[in-house]
């Protein structure tokens, strides 16, 4: 019925979670780079140099203002035809979404340490912290609970972003879905239903989960 | 005869909790009543449960013999709040007059000439134009004040309106008040400023743990309390000296 | 970069971000109506309704709009609802943008302080007067910044479009490419054009920011902080505080 069967023929369940993992293998990968990264970012944003903050900004400002998919174009197509490169689909994403997530994260990263009062610095200071110890002892561990809830959200964001792959050729759940739904054409028409809505729901998954734990915690440490 | 106020065994639950337990108070026209207490003894909710803010228990409130949530005429309650709660998006003559207009159906022209008489007599003359944030705690406080009268209310409720207030300002606000008082109108209010109750109130009400614990005239409950815990409170006010 | 091919295309690429700004407004027209009745359900708490909106409002919100789009586009037919591949591309926006609208709009709302209602009340202001003359000129100050962000993030979001052959700029893009391998100039005018649709909206939005951001709300923030303080203060001084 509506190609819910189609899902559990053979080995196309097992071929759908396999996409989804490819999937989340990029945005795991483009976490990992973006974290770190955005933390240096976001540290040298809320500095004080001013011509490391303009360049910055008008980089920062560029990634988060450009669809992420005109990115993936800019990458995947753009660096073939400028240097030549022959960048896999993969490789290009995990590079987009590592440069979309540390802009992403630099911001969260720069708000956290505005957020944080200047009477704790003071209060820090008065108490005779060297400015070193201040940042390690107090601003520090403060902004890392207001970063962890924002750091799972943006793991969501990136899940979602993911999807995107499909567009410049990557094998992932979307793609693997169309094939199954493609090599069941004459058996099961309708499939693109309950194979579509099976995606719908593994997405809906692996978003929801982490969405789940960041709300969890954002309420624990508020 | 009756009061303005009838309260008739009210009670106040939130949950299992019980905030006010059996509470019985009449004020007449022309009185001013202060209620005192510790913190959380319900004396707050005591004025929101008169302004219909809260729903009760058990027990009734009557406002000129009209019981709340049955036909009585909350228009005859005019309450002002602990925090300063002027709308931040209207000006102070906006914040003013928004009710009369939009309750009362009254003009602007007519609104704000009142609103204007009210501002010049609470010494804001000049700040009809000012937006809350460009006011000190003080003046804030003033102008929600006129907003409360200008509806024209037969009972004021005033929920420690000093209590946000930094120290200098408290008078000038208290000054305001006084004056009401003077004019002979009906007044409930909850305070911490020990002098003022004492020189503003007809007769003092002191509640602890949901209860009334005393009610009796300033001079008594200043000078010779009858209860042990009025004595008790009264004593946190005043500081032994340290110097030999 | 070769000027004359940027000429030959320019026309090319303004008809598709034409598509993309239609298809884009008429997305987030609808979004916002979807945010404000969903917003107006949890404000008040209306029952049943506000289980539903919380269980669409997690589902749009932890799903890809690509995901979606597919499943209206190619899945729905399948039972019997054709779309043609304009209204899908509404249709997928609105669904999305809506649950991000409905939360803009609801921190907006949560931010008035509960006193504003309470004070309304006490002057005899009925339900509808405070919510229009009270409530909601403060909450659309605050919901102005999540709210410019959100038209951004749902114009970028069209970028998918291309996915159920809507002929936007990305498809243009892609489609040039593949046909003539005119990687750069396609590149360039995909970039700009986008930049054309989003940055006025960004510069705008940062403007009326400030504008809205010096009134209201900012000045809530401050007396909130300042509540607080002097609430510690006196809990520290003073033992009779209010309940």
């Amino acid at each position: 019925m509506w190609g819910i069967e189609v899902i559990f023929k053979g080995k196309n369940f097992l071929r759908l979670l396999g996409g989804l993992g490819t999937a989340l293998q990029i945005s795991l990968a483009a976490v990992l780079i973006s974290i770190p990264l955005g933390i240096l970012l976001g540290v040298l944003m809320a500095g004080k140099n001013p011509v490391i903050k303009a360049i910055l900004r008008v980089y920062l400002d560029f990634i988060r203002i450009m669809p992420q998919l005109v990115l993936l174009f800019l990458v995947f197509f753009g660096t073939t035809k400028v240097w030549g490169w022959d960048l896999s689909g993969e490789v290009s994403s995990v590079i987009v979404f590592s440069m979309w997530g540390s802009a992403e994260m630099s911001d969260l990263v720069r708000g956290s340490l505005a957020a944080i009062p200047k009477h704790q610095y003071e209060s820090a200071q008065s108490l005779g912290f060297t400015p070193w110890q201040t940042k390690i002892y107090i601003i520090i561990p403060q902004t890392i609970r207001r970063l962890i809830p924002l750091s799972i959200n943006l793991i969501t964001r990136m899940i979602k972003t993911t999807s995107l792959v499909l567009m410049i050729g990557v094998v992932e759940v979307l793609k693997v879905a169309q094939q199954i739904i493609e090599a069941n054409r004459m058996t099961a028409p309708d499939a693109a239903f309950g194979v579509y809505l099976f995606v719908f729901v593994l997405y809906f998954a692996a978003c929801f989960i982490p969405s789940l734990l960041a709300r969890h915690l954002e309420r624990k440490w508020s | 005869m009756s009061g303005l106020l009838e309260i008739k065994h009210l009670t106040k639950r939130f949950g299992d909790t019980v905030i006010l337990n059996d509470i019985n108070i009449t004020v007449n026209k022309g009185e001013v009543v202060v209620i005192l207490g510790p913190s959380g003894c319900g004396k707050s909710t005591l004025l929101r449960c008169i302004n219909a803010l809260e729903d009760i228990q058990g027990g009734e409130i009557l406002i000129d013999g009209g019981m709340i949530g049955k036909g009585a005429d909350m228009s005859k309650v005019g309450m002002v709040f602990q925090s300063y709660d002027l709308f931040p998006h209207l000006n102070v003559l906006d914040n003013i007059t928004l009710a009369p207009r939009k309750v009362h159906k009254r003009t602007r022209a007519d609104a704000e000439e009142e609103a204007r008489e009210l501002l010049k007599r609470v010494g804001l003359s000049g700040k009809e134009k000012s937006f809350p944030r460009e006011l000190s705690g003080g003046q804030k406080q003033r102008a929600a004040i006129v907003r409360a009268l200008i509806m024209h209310p037969e009972l004021l409720l005033f929920d420690e309106v000093t209590a946000a207030l930094d120290p200098e300002m408290v008078r000038e606000v208290l000054e305001v008040i006084l004056d009401l008082a003077r004019q002979e109108r009906t007044m409930m209010i909850v305070t911490h400023e020990m002098q003022f109750a004492k020189a503003i109130a007809d007769r003092v009400i002191m509640i602890d743990g949901g209860s009334i614990v005393e009610e009796n005239p300033p001079e008594r409950f200043f000078t010779e309390p009858d209860t042990q815990r009025a004595r008790q409170f009264l004593e946190t006010f005043t500081y032994e000296s340290v110097r030999k | 970069m070769d000027i004359q091919i940027l000429q030959e295309y320019l026309p090319l690429f303004g008809e598709a971000a034409l598509l993309t700004i239609v298809l884009g407004t008429a997305g987030i027209a609808i979004s916002v109506v979807i945010g404000l009745i969903c917003s107006l359900v949890q404000y008040y708490r209306i029952p049943v309704a506000r289980q539903i909106v919380r269980i669409y409002i997690e589902i749009s919100r932890n799903t890809p709009l690509l995901i979606q789009l597919f499943f209206i586009y190619y899945g729905l037919p399948k039972v019997g609802i054709k779309t043609d591949p304009a209204i899908c591309g509404i249709a997928g926006l609105a669904f999305l943008g809506g649950s991000y609208m409905a939360e803009a709009f609801r921190s907006g709302l949560d931010a008035v302080d509960k006193i504003h209602a309470e004070s309304a009340k006490s002057l005899g202001l009925t339900g509808t007067q405070t919510f229009f003359y009270v409530i909601l000129p403060q909450a659309v100050a605050t919901s102005i910044p999540p709210f410019t962000a959100n038209v951004i993030f749902l114009m970028k979001e069209t970028s998918v479009f291309s996915a159920v052959s809507l002929m936007d700029l990305m498809f243009t893009a892609k489609d040039l490419i593949g046909l003539y391998y005119n990687t750069t100039e396609s590149l360039f005018l995909l970039v700009v054009l986008y930049l054309i649709i989003l940055l006025p909206i960004s510069l705008f939005g940062t403007f009326l920011e400030h504008k809205l951001g010096n009134n209201s709300v900012r000045q809530s923030r401050k007396t909130t902080v300042k509540r607080q303080v002097s609430e510690n203060a006196r809990k520290e001084v003073v033992p009779d505080v209010g309940n």
